[in-house]
């Protein structure tokens, strides 16, 4: 989608580090998070709970918990103001209040897993969709109706003007995220994150609110976040993808080397773990173990202990981020000059001679 | 063929809300499970998968149509020799492990409950013996045995699951959309121990789930339900090469794969009830092919083969 010669960086996660007091001591979620989102980009942060992908969107939103501290890092938002300069904050360093007056829901805007629980359920839809235009547009009731009928339409809900007047419980699941991202998009954001925004949606629905995403995104010029764990999803809408494993982007590629030519190992155990519809091998390859407790953080590599390729050195250093192309970078020793030549295993190499082929099919 | 394990005839569950509504959650479905194999439910939420499952063991009562079990009516009133039947021989497992584990009871007690009340065990160095025994099979180590499930993560979690489910060695195994809660890696490792426990047991599994890839990699035959109907059935090789009712094509259809190329060019095929004018109370079951049945009138058959 990115036409123009050098896309604009929107988005820009420097470093990012963050760590929770609990009762048990302090769990240090994030450790170092770099992330890109160019303007009208999909970007996708894919990972197993607790990997820390919903914890690095929620910093930049401002909705962290009480009890978490950003240690280090920044996060560098670039946007054109009301005046038409060009300006960059960190989002980081804004006053809280700040943030919610002039960002959120107005340049940033979120969409959530769970749809029965981020709409107010004693405020009819129509109500919830105007609330962001009176707070940031300073609209009037007529020119707010207005709007929060076509963007009901946008989102494909039949009858708009019958159910602006309803109330969340009125709609059925599919209908209720279709409102969700009318809510969203009220106040005509730059950047949409979809924290799971189909997880709790059934396939055939989930199909249809990707591709209503999608549409959107092309009509109003949007960059989109995804965080899911499902790697269908991603292939389905994201442009690059950041597989994210116990609070570190652990591989960085544009979708098609992330599904194509994988290099980290917890990539492969990710995509050998998804049955396709032609997997007919008797035992499904999974990644033993679980992902580590970052209450004790993990010496060398996070993922050594479950990774069956594992290097001597993967338990005493942290590998680097290795570049392979100008796109595609992954942090495993195994990339390493003196690292001995290991390949991924070779049902998934199988299995991706066939999704290419597949591919080759379309191109 | 060898005679069915599990034999669901026409049935139906309504559950009346008020005296003028209904809401008719199954409505006449008829399916057959063998012994050893694995029988896949598939549907979205609201087709009335859960609640098959939920009156086949008995937690609703039937409204109507016949349920056989092992060779006994498990409809109506049960004498307590069939409830004693029923109630060792098929078993559970639930969605979410961290509510369907009692917290207050350690995992042994909650594994061990169904020796304790069927009196399986004559000591108890015997009954630890068989828990101990049990946690092994399902890749934990007895020491957990002393654990509160709070302790576990939620794959362990619905391991113990699994485990209360096959300590009473079912012959049939419920599994309700028992791998949804959990993470793509950890939901291999529970697909691939129910695989290895059923080639060791020889048990049958009744898998209800809504993500078809997984469906499809542990079923042997698959029922489609859309409404409370049973509007396609088969072994997995029919209904995956050849889908004939428009809701399973577009529940195929809309499977994503991990396949970026394919998958941005692709549009999932859509399929609206309401405005299709199929009326699925009017289809009778037609044969395509083997035992693939698909539910349609004579004309709609007619259109979609």
């Amino acid at each position: 989608m990115s036409n123009t010669a050098a896309p604009e960086k929107i988005l820009d996660i420097r470093g990012l580090d963050i760590s929770f007091r609990t009762n048990a001591g302090t769990v240090h979620a994030i450790r170092g998070v770099n992330l890109d989102l160019c303007r009208g980009e999909t970007v996708a942060i894919v990972g197993e709970s607790g990997s820390g992908k919903s914890v690095t969107m929620k910093a930049a939103m401002g909705l962290l918990d009480s009890n978490a501290t950003v240690n280090a890092g920044e996060i560098l938002y670039t946007y054109t103001d009301e005046a038409g300069t060009k300006q960059t904050v960190d989002l980081l360093k804004l006053p809280k209040k700040t943030l919610r007056q002039q960002f959120n829901g107005q340049r940033i805007a979120m969409v959530f897993q769970d749809p029965m629980t981020s709409l107010d359920p004693t405020m009819t839809i129509g109500k919830q969709i105007m609330e962001g235009m009176f707070l940031h547009k300073h609209m009037d009731k007529q020119a707010a109706k207005a709007r929060a009928l076509e963007l009901l339409e946008l989102v494909g809900i039949p009858d708009a003007e019958k159910r602006f007047r309803n109330y969340p419980h009125q709609l059925s699941g599919g209908m209720r995220q279709r409102v969700v991202i009318a809510v969203a998009l009220s106040a005509d954001p730059d950047v949409l994150i979809c924290d799971e925004p189909t997880t709790a949606l059934d396939v055939t629905i989930q199909a249809k609110i990707l591709e209503l995403i999608m549409k959107i995104q092309k009509e109003m010029k949007l960059s989109v976040i995804y965080i899911t764990h499902d790697l269908g999803v991603v292939a389905k809408v994201a442009d690059y993808v950041n597989v994210m494993y116990a609070g570190k982007i652990v591989e960085v590629g544009n979708v098609n080397e992330i599904f194509y030519e994988p290099l980290h190992p917890y990539t492969w155990g990710l995509l050998s773990a998804m049955p396709d519809l032609d997997t007919d091998d008797d035992r499904l390859y999974s990644i033993p173990g679980s992902p580590p407790n970052l209450l004790h953080e993990p010496k060398g590599d996070a993922f050594a202990a479950r990774n069956q390729f594992a290097l001597v050195i993967d338990e005493k250093a942290e590998p680097p981020l290795f570049q392979v192309t100008p796109t595609h970078f992954a942090a495993t020793w195994l990339l390493h000059p003196d690292a001995p030549k290991i390949e991924m295993p070779p049902e998934l190499k199988a299995r991706l001679e066939r999704a290419k082929k597949e591919a080759d099919k379309y191109l | 063929m060898s005679e069915p394990l599990l034999k669901v005839e026409n049935l139906k569950q309504y559950f009346p809300v008020s005296r003028t509504f209904t809401v008719k959650a199954v409505n006449g479905v008829s399916f057959e499970i063998y012994p050893g194999e694995t029988y896949g439910l598939v549907g979205e939420s609201g087709s009335g998968k859960t609640t098959i499952g939920r009156s086949v063991i008995r937690l609703y009562n039937p409204t109507d149509g016949k349920i056989i079990f092992n060779g006994q009516d498990i409809t109506g009133r049960m004498g307590s020799a069939a409830r004693q039947m029923l109630r060792k021989e098929m078993q559970m497992i639930f969605q979410d492990p961290m509510a369907s584990l009692n917290p207050r009871k350690k995992v042994a007690d909650i594994i061990g409950e169904g020796l304790d009340i069927h009196g399986r065990a004559s000591s108890r160095q015997d009954r630890a013996d068989q828990i101990s025994e049990m946690l092994k099979k399902v890749g934990l180590s007895p020491e957990h045995a002393a654990r509160y499930p709070h302790q576990f993560s939620g794959g362990q979690r619905q391991r113990v699951g699994i485990a209360r489910a096959l300590i009473m060695n079912p012959r049939l195994v419920i599994a309700d959309e028992c791998i949804s809660a959990l993470d793509v890696s950890i939901q291999a490792q529970v697909v691939n121990l129910m695989k290895d426990i059923q080639e060791e047991t020889g048990c049958a599994y009744l898998f209800i789930a809504h993500d078809l890839s997984m469906v499809k990699y542990i079923s042997d035959r698959i029922g489609v339900l859309h409404l409370g109907y049973m509007v396609e059935s088969g072994t997995k090789e029919e209904i995956f090469s050849n889908p004939v009712h428009p809701y399973t094509r577009s529940l195929l259809s809309a499977i994503p794969h991990p396949n970026p190329e394919v998958e941005k060019r692709r549009r999932s095929v859509s399929y609206d009830y309401a405005s299709s004018g199929i009326d699925y109370a009017r289809g009778t079951e037609h044969l395509v092919s083997g035992t693939h049945k698909v539910l349609a009138t004579d004309d709609e058959f007619a259109s979609w083969t």
